[in-house]
């Protein structure tokens, strides 16, 4: 029989985990175990659920809207027509 | 009979063709401009350097993401062995009795009941993105790959070359992190 008892480490792994939906069954038996007797680590629950939350609403995927400019493009080129004259040298 | 056409490369064309698409790519996973377009360039040099190796199976666009894959795995090691400055702080005992309890000081304390009301609030927007801004690089690449990409564990493990318990090491210290970050910057103030 595995060890039901577990750390606050161990416990908020499970707990992160478990943000993505990935925790084992028996994992979230034993994270349920550890949160009846430590408040610390409900707490620590209870304040990552909200950070799930407030990940998906207000992360600022600002990637999403960078692009390379032109002139970067022009400068990748012009590097790239430097490097191929130095191999068609060799 | 026809044969099946053999792709040829264009490097003359690959700018024009191919930058915006692996500029994409890139910045989706590394979140830096500029690394991006250095990756992709590096990419484009790799790729007129090894032109013999192209054996026209696959095309050219699928080539060089081959490339740049290999290119970012090579960025995070670099990162991953690097000794960042912004190197996470324990959270837990780490040896003796109390091995994996919490630390008297990094306690989760409790936060305003009211911080449902404020979820609409700009202020917050920016306490959050500066938080995790403010995570070492080779915890932020796998933590936004994973919460914001929303990539499998298992593609994410697979293309940088991690196990998925590093994976989830990585998660748990980005995440302990992001709290008492959040806490400090947000709840305290």
């Amino acid at each position: 029989m595995k060890k039901i008892m577990i750390t606050c480490d161990e416990a908020t792994s499970i707990c992160d985990k478990n943000q993505y939906g990935e925790a084992s069954i028996f994992e979230k038996f034993k994270l349920n175990i550890h949160l009846l007797l430590c408040k610390h680590c409900r707490a620590y629950s209870m304040q990552n659920n909200y950070i799930t939350k407030l990940l998906g609403k207000y992360f600022d995927d600002s990637c999403k809207n960078d692009h390379l400019i032109n002139k970067e493009k022009s400068e990748i080129e012009e590097n790239l027509k430097i490097k191929i004259k130095e191999i068609s040298k060799k | 009979m026809q044969q099946p056409k053999k792709h040829i490369l264009q490097p003359d064309k690959w700018v024009k063709l191919h930058a915006d698409y692996l500029f994409n790519y890139t910045i989706t996973r590394v979140n830096d401009h500029d690394l991006a377009k250095d990756l992709v360039q590096e990419t484009f040099f790799s790729g007129i350097k090894g032109q013999k190796n192209f054996r026209g199976q696959a095309s050219e666009r699928t080539w060089l993401v081959s490339i740049l894959k290999r290119k970012i795995i090579d960025h995070y090691r670099k990162i991953n062995s690097a000794k960042g400055k912004k190197e996470v702080r324990m959270n837990f005992y780490d040896e003796g009795e109390r091995k994996g309890s919490w630390l008297e000081e990094r306690v989760p304390q409790s936060w305003d009941n009211e911080s449902e009301k404020k979820i609409e609030n700009d202020e917050l927007k920016k306490a959050l993105n500066d938080c995790i801004s403010g995570l070492p690089e080779k915890y932020k690449m796998v933590f936004l790959l994973k919460t914001v990409q929303e990539y499998e564990t298992e593609e994410i493990c697979n293309e940088l070359g991690i196990t998925s318990s590093n994976l989830w090491v990585i998660i748990h210290r980005a995440r302990l992190q992001l709290r008492k970050c959040i806490e400090e910057n947000w709840f305290k103030k």
